[in-house]
């Protein structure tokens, strides 16, 4: 059994408590994490501004190029992680078993995980709008129209809050290190699979191991990382977002409520469009903020539900290792049998129908974990309580509206995807402030580009544009 | 020799004995007070006349204990308080401790003078080279309708010294972490915090203090942050509490808050386990030795932790094994023939300082944890 130590500064810390994680089927340990009390993140916090000194040694530069180094060993090497080698059948085995995720998925998050990793240069261009790296670094600089432009670092470290169960989503802390600011984490207690992997590449390519700290624990640590850091994100649900909501120092990544929106200039062609909806819906097995929850149009919306519901009612629970597997499972079986029971309340109202009722039992219990079954719904308005829904597994509501009220009523969407040509409705959902990501066209809402910022550009959130003025004396 | 007594040392065999003689003596001459029609208490002697045998004349040993019912905390939530009142106390003034109350009614536990003796009792195990006598103390915990601040109080008079107290309301505490007012909560931390560091930079000589581990951590690092230390404050004696108090903690605080171990620091802390039935149990000394293990004895023969198993409360695990906390709480103001705690941790041996059992790696009872709000303080 591998034991994961508490990272301090890149020192490990022999820790006298422990957490047991374990396999989501079988509940057999897999691994002996050791954790840290929030007086130790507290104390090491004061020393945060060593992690920015040791990342300036390096330029942006040399910085992104082992990065690139590290996307590979992340990817595909053998790692020293915990007390163990750590080869990728290794990680991907320990991420299935501790997540519940099928092991194809935590093969494809890796690659995300790498490809950003490996694009960073790109990607912080795109962040930065073209802008010189150095300038960030320096703090000041020429930025070639012969004014001085100045970006105030607001943190010498980031700290993040890891979630539990989405591997995919650490590609949002990652750019940090080239831009010279040091990373505190609290590992979730199912998924420490990915920071520690990561941190050790991060290492392994030559980058200062008193950047990165790893604090295993309970909520008193993420309070602590919170409390002490000036820029921190935390990745939970729709209560979390609404708690942090208006601080700046706290970034927050809750449910994203992703929908596609068909314009009425499409929606009769609305089958040529099935496979980009089933993609949205389905990918890795729902759980994402940027899976599609919300299926807006103002005609055919049953046939589409039906179609949707024909493609991915029939899906099974298989075995993690199964490249065929589409279902994670839910670790804690309490969740899905709570998801179970709010979403058969959705069921009990008026013109809400089950699509994929005649597909079978949607709640599939075992010994250790539980699964929930794809489901689509219809709902025949927009008032009715399951167009607000998003949940942990495959699940959509295909939802009636007509098109005129459609931007009025959908709510925060992380990704919307809208099928029309019709330039006044591309017009007016550019100008909604409820879509955070558009995307024109038939783009599945989970396929990113990571050119673009997802949820906030953390350029915005690390870095502040100021006047700086220098005058010859 | 039954299995669960094959570690205790040889060596101690008559030590313990003589302490089993004492808890089985003490308990005959407690039921007897509690059960007796002209010292007795309303509750008890109405709870008498519900039992299938004579408590005066059933009850011969500690073990007997195991005849009653056991004690339900739900008895103490809600009035009258007075039917707790043994008759032969009548008249004397009455203290009302609660615990609890976040929500509902509190439970509720009257007092006459235990708190008071339970503190000197503990008095007598402080080294004096970290806690001198005569010395002032800083009690830095809740008050309010608790036992700990005039316990305390009692500690530093009783010791020569003068407290100076700082409260805090764990169950506005509880309120703001259910509420997510973590900001509220960092700032009602600091609030109590800003206190303790201005009379600990008054002049006031205080040497020894109370304090909960979490205040004791902000404490600590509030004093850093002005440039001092708890060293340098003039602090040498601690003792904090509760089930936060565990080894890693301790590690912690000793290692990085402290700077060392006693003897290079100067600082030396105690843990106890304690709470409003039972009083105040002592710790085993704890050293980095032995990864900071932290082992608690309960005061005997005024009360008694066994450490039980899962599915059987009447039979205690073995030395090293793992059960649930069961106390027994015999003091002629109250008595409490076997509650179950809300925590569990591993049975530990006898040994010279405490002849009795103990208790080691005390936490939430895992059938409860998850309901439990810990770390309030």
């Amino acid at each position: 059994m591998i034991t994961l130590s508490p990272l301090r500064w890149g020192k490990p810390y022999d820790s006298l408590d422990f957490k047991e994680v374990v396999h989501f089927d079988t509940g057999q340990p897999i691994a002996k994490v050791g954790t840290v009390g929030s007086g130790i993140v507290g104390r090491d916090m004061r020393q945060a501004q060593k992690a920015r000194d040791a990342l300036l040694q390096l330029t942006p530069h040399d910085l992104i190029a082992r990065c690139q180094k590290a996307a590979n060993l992340f990817e595909q090497g053998d790692l020293k992680v915990g007390d163990s080698t750590q080869s990728v059948d290794d990680f991907v085995h320990q991420q299935s078993a501790s997540t519940g995720l099928p092991e194809h998925m935590c093969r494809s998050n890796m690659a995300k995980n790498s490809f950003v990793l490996k694009n960073i240069g790109h990607i912080l261009e795109c962040l930065t709008r073209g802008l010189d790296l150095s300038i960030l670094s320096k703090g000041y600089g020429e930025e070639g129209r012969g004014v001085t432009v100045s970006y105030q670092v607001q943190t010498p470290v980031l700290g993040a809050i890891l979630p539990n169960n989405s591997p995919g989503v650490h590609t949002l802390w990652l750019p940090a290190v080239p831009l010279q600011i040091g990373l505190v984490l609290k590992p979730g207690s199912q998924e420490p699979w990915t920071p520690y992997r990561m941190i050790s590449a991060f290492i392994e390519a030559g980058i200062p191991a008193e950047a990165f700290s790893l604090y295993p624990g309970d909520h008193d640590v993420g309070g602590a990382i919170m409390a002490k850091s000036k820029r921190s994100m935390i990745f939970g649900s729709a209560h979390t977002v609404d708690q942090h909501a208006g601080n700046p120092r706290v970034q927050a990544h809750g449910p994203g409520f992703s929908k596609i929106l068909i314009g009425d200039d499409v929606v009769d062609d609305w089958e040529s469009h099935l496979d980009m909806m089933v993609e949205s819906v389905l990918s890795n097995s729902g759980r994402s903020c940027i899976n599609c929850s919300g299926i807006w149009a103002s005609r055919h919306t049953e046939a589409i539900a039906k179609a949707i519901a024909e493609r991915i009612g029939p899906i099974d629970v298989r075995p993690p290792s199964d490249p065929q597997a589409e279902l994670a499972a839910f670790t804690v079986a309490a969740m899905a049998t709570g998801t179970d029971a709010m979403v058969k309340q959705d069921l009990a109202e008026n013109g809400v129908i089950d699509m994929t009722a005649e597909y079978g039992e949607k709640l599939i219990e075992r010994e250790y974990c539980a699964y929930l079954r794809p489901m689509v719904v219809h709902a025949d308005s927009p008032d009715r309580q399951v167009a607000t829904k998003e949940y942990m597994f495959p699940f959509v509501s295909v939802i009636k509206c007509p098109q005129s009220e459609m931007l009025g009523r959908i709510g925060s969407t992380l990704v919307g995807t809208l099928l029309s040509r019709d330039e006044s409705l591309i017009k007016a959902a550019g100008n909604s402030t409820d879509i955070d990501r558009l995307n024109v066209g038939p783009i599945p809402t989970n396929r990113l580009n990571w050119l673009q910022p997802h949820e906030g550009n953390l350029i915005d959130f690390l870095f502040r544009s100021r006047a700086y003025q220098i005058a010859e004396f | 020799m039954p299995e669960a007594d094959q570690k205790v040392n040889s060596d101690m065999i008559p030590q313990v004995d003589a302490a089993r003689d004492a808890l089985n003596e003490h308990t005959l001459r407690t039921v007897h007070w509690h059960f007796h029609d002209d010292t007795g208490s309303p509750f008890w002697l109405e709870k008498k006349r519900e039992l299938n045998f004579d408590p005066l004349t059933d009850i011969k040993s500690f073990d007997d204990l195991k005849k009653f019912p056991l004690f339900e905390d739900e008895w103490l939530r809600g009035g009258p308080i007075q039917r707790w009142v043994p008759q032969g106390h009548a008249g004397k003034p009455v203290y009302v401790f609660e615990t609890g109350g976040t929500t509902g009614v509190p439970k509720s536990r009257m007092v006459i003078e235990d708190h008071w003796k339970d503190y000197e009792l503990f008095s007598s195990t402080l080294p004096e080279t970290y806690f001198p006598t005569g010395s002032n103390w800083l009690m830095l915990g809740p008050s309010g309708p608790r036992r700990l601040r005039l316990a305390v109080e009692h500690l530093a008079q009783h010791r020569g010294g003068i407290c100076f107290c700082i409260d805090l309301d764990p169950r506005w505490v509880v309120k703001l972490i259910k509420k997510g007012w973590m900001e509220h909560l960092e700032e009602y931390k600091k609030h109590c915090i800003d206190q303790a560091v201005t009379i600990l930079t008054a002049g006031h000589d205080v040497k020894c203090m109370f304090a909960t581990p979490k205040l004791l951590e902000a404490l600590c690092e509030a004093l850093e942050e002005k440039g001092t230390s708890i060293s340098e404050v003039g602090i040498t004696g601690i003792f904090s509490g509760g089930t936060e108090f565990t080894p890693q903690w301790t590690r912690f605080c000793v290692e990085e808050l402290f700077g060392g171990a006693p003897q290079e620091s100067g600082i030396y802390m105690t843990p106890t386990y304690g709470n409003t039935l039972m009083g105040l149990a002592c710790s085993k000394p704890i050293r980095a030795e032995d990864g900071y293990k932290i082992s608690y004895y309960a005061p005997q023969p005024r009360a008694a932790t066994e450490v039980v198993q899962f599915d059987d409360y009447d039979q205690v695990v073995g030395y090293g094994e793992t059960g649930r906390v069961k106390l027994y709480t015999l003091t002629d103001e109250f008595f409490v023939p076997g509650f179950m705690e809300r925590d569990e941790g591993e049975r530990e041996a006898p040994f010279d300082l405490y002849p009795w059992d103990g208790v080691s790696g005390v936490r939430p009872f895992h059938q409860l944890a998850s309901a439990t709000t810990v770390g309030v303080y």
